[in-house]
């Protein structure tokens, strides 16, 4: 059944950049449905981990499945939308911000018929206008939707990829940092908007330092310092103690074989 | 003659015809050279390199590779030379040095702790130097001038006939590839996360990027073709907020500066491929100053408005 399919499993999983190892022997399940924090130092591995999920660092040993199938194969299929960080992002780009949100949906359109896809947009599935349009609605960025991306605030800027990682309306959201630079009312309205997905039965896998709102709204905690720290509950994860641990990196917190997230 | 150089050819014919009737439209004294067959020809030449270079500029401005564009042209020179050896028509060995040295580039990025500017320096000067060296020993010092600068009053069937395959091929990339070009471009990494083959996209890309050089050389020349591979797409990114419409404008530009370059080398009788770059940098000058919002003069007056309404 997918239901007891994991939205992610790694098994012994390792990575390196430049020969300099990121992830080492990291072994994990994490059940669908459910939203979980990533949090670990600086240089970590936390968004090395996103990176092997989509595709953009490569194993370096170890397995990894997506929905009990190869990342690739989930890509493809449309089930992972990503966040990114978008540190090093072109924002003098000539594109507004629904087109922006509408890239969302280009994984989804090679899958219409051709003449489609060779047309121009206006005739495009009515569907994705309506996945678009709902996107914008839902981070309140409706109004803003033929300006250019260059011209929005850090929050708003954060609001419409947002918009466009769940106008995908894939299974799984990965999301590094979706709170960083971000204005509080921003952040109030992406918190929402992820709670909101993840009542609807989406997968809600998120990169953050931002400790309270991890505590409010996941369900389950990774601690990772280059190996898996610790995997549980927030209340338990993000005690004083686990927390000095995982600043330490410590190895033996873990050693014990596969943990499966409650 | 095959089957394919004879549809080629005609389609040049009816090209031509189609241009002559916007020539018929021009005062007398502006329209009298292109009575001349060979004029006809280098006028739709310049048109068709105008349009491609103006597409792939967009590219290559938003994804920065305006020096690889640099490289990929003077490693275009010993393909030349190589297939005036052997007897080859130039293009074939044109595409495939040019093509080679990309990847050297790549392989240097990926595989060493060289960075990319470096890299490209290193491998098209290397490549160019390679290319002087053959053909110093091989041709006239007037052949070598003519593939450095370009000499679209001479091109041959052959050359058009290439230039017209290279359009259609560029025209059909950017149209069946259009979304992916868009989103490689635009944002790499959710490319990827999207299951799109970023590795085929990219060298899809350089690709083209790699034709239409070679596509241009007859008409502005190796050490300037990259102008056209600039500057169109600058002005144009100084003009609109809105992809689709960058890449008409910039065609806009690419085929002005060509026509009207080629007009003013033959009236003025100097170098056809720095009149074409000149007249688009004239271009970009005017778009810089004047653009309604990325222009100087627009962003000096938001200034000075910005500076009256906080002193009331």
């Amino acid at each position: 059944m997918t239901e007891t399919v994991p939205a992610l499993q790694a098994r012994r999983l390792c990575a390196a950049y430049h020969q300099q190892p990121v992830l080492e022997d990291i072994t994990l399940s994490l059940p669908q449905g459910q939203w979980t924090a990533i949090v670990g130092p600086n240089g970590a591995g936390k968004s090395s981990l996103l990176n092997l999920v989509i595709g953009s660092l490569a194993p370096l040993r170890g397995e990894l499945r997506v929905l009990g199938e190869s990342p690739a194969a989930q890509r493809r299929a449309g089930n992972i939308a990503y966040m990114a960080q978008q540190e090093n992002m072109e924002w003098d780009f000539p594109i507004s911000v629904r087109d922006t949100v509408l890239t969302g949906r280009y994984g989804l359109m090679r899958h219409d018929p051709l003449w489609r896809r060779l047309a121009p947009r206006h005739w495009a599935d009515p569907s994705h206008r309506q996945a678009v349009e709902a996107a914008l609605d839902a981070v309140d960025m409706a109004d803003y939707a033929m300006r250019p991306i260059g011209e929005l605030s850090g929050g708003q800027k954060k609001r419409v990829m947002l918009a466009r990682a769940l106008a995908q309306q894939a299974r799984i959201l990965l999301l590094d940092e979706p709170l960083a630079g971000v204005d509080p009312p921003s952040e109030a309205l992406i918190l929402d908007t992820l709670e909101r997905e993840r009542r609807a039965g989406r997968t809600v896998i998120m990169v953050t330092h931002d400790m309270p709102s991890a505590r409010v709204h996941a369900d389950n905690v990774l601690l990772i310092n280059r190996t898996l720290v610790g995997m549980g509950a927030p209340d338990e994860m993000l005690s004083d103690a686990m927390l000095a641990r995982l600043a330490v990196g410590d190895r033996g917190a873990l050693s014990g074989g596969e943990r499966v997230a409650a | 003659m095959l089957p394919l150089e004879s549809l080629a050819l005609g389609t040049i014919d009816a090209l031509t015809a189609l241009l002559m009737l916007a020539v018929d439209l021009l005062p007398e004294n502006l329209a009298a050279p292109f009575e001349y067959r060979f004029m006809q020809r280098a006028l739709l030449t310049s048109v068709l390199v105008g349009a491609i270079c103006g597409l792939l500029s967009c590219y290559v401005v938003l994804k920065r590779w305006s020096l690889l564009g640099d490289a990929i042209s003077h490693a275009v020179l010993p393909g030349v030379a190589i297939a005036y050896l052997l007897g080859w028509p130039f293009f074939i060995g044109a595409f495939i040095t040019g093509a080679l040295t990309s990847l050297g580039i790549g392989a240097i990025e990926r595989h060493t702790r060289i960075k990319s500017d470096a890299a490209m320096g290193l491998m098209f000067t290397a490549a160019f130097a390679l290319g002087i060296v053959i053909i110093s020993k091989i041709a006239t010092s007037t052949h070598l001038l003519h593939i450095l600068f370009g000499n679209v009053l001479g091109v041959k069937d052959s050359a058009l006939i290439l230039t017209l395959l290279a359009s259609v091929v560029t025209l059909l990339a950017i149209w069946l590839a259009y979304r992916p070009l868009l989103l490689y471009t635009f944002d790499p990494q959710q490319a990827q996360a999207l299951g799109f083959n970023t590795g085929a996209i990219h060298y899809g890309l350089i690709l083209l990027l790699t034709l239409t050089i070679v596509a241009s050389l007859e008409t502005v020349g190796i050490i300037l073709v990259v102008a056209m591979l600039i500057t169109p797409g600058a002005t144009a990114h100084l003009l609109t907020d809105r992809f689709p419409r960058m890449l008409a404008i910039s065609v806009g530009v690419g085929v002005t500066s060509a026509v009207v370059g080629l007009v003013l080398s033959v009236k003025l009788d100097v170098a056809s491929g720095g009149a074409i770059v000149l007249v688009a940098s004239a271009l970009f000058l005017v778009a810089l100053l004047a653009a309604p919002k990325h222009g100087l003069v627009a962003r000096h007056w938001r200034r000075w408005r910005l500076n009256q309404t906080s002193q009331t």
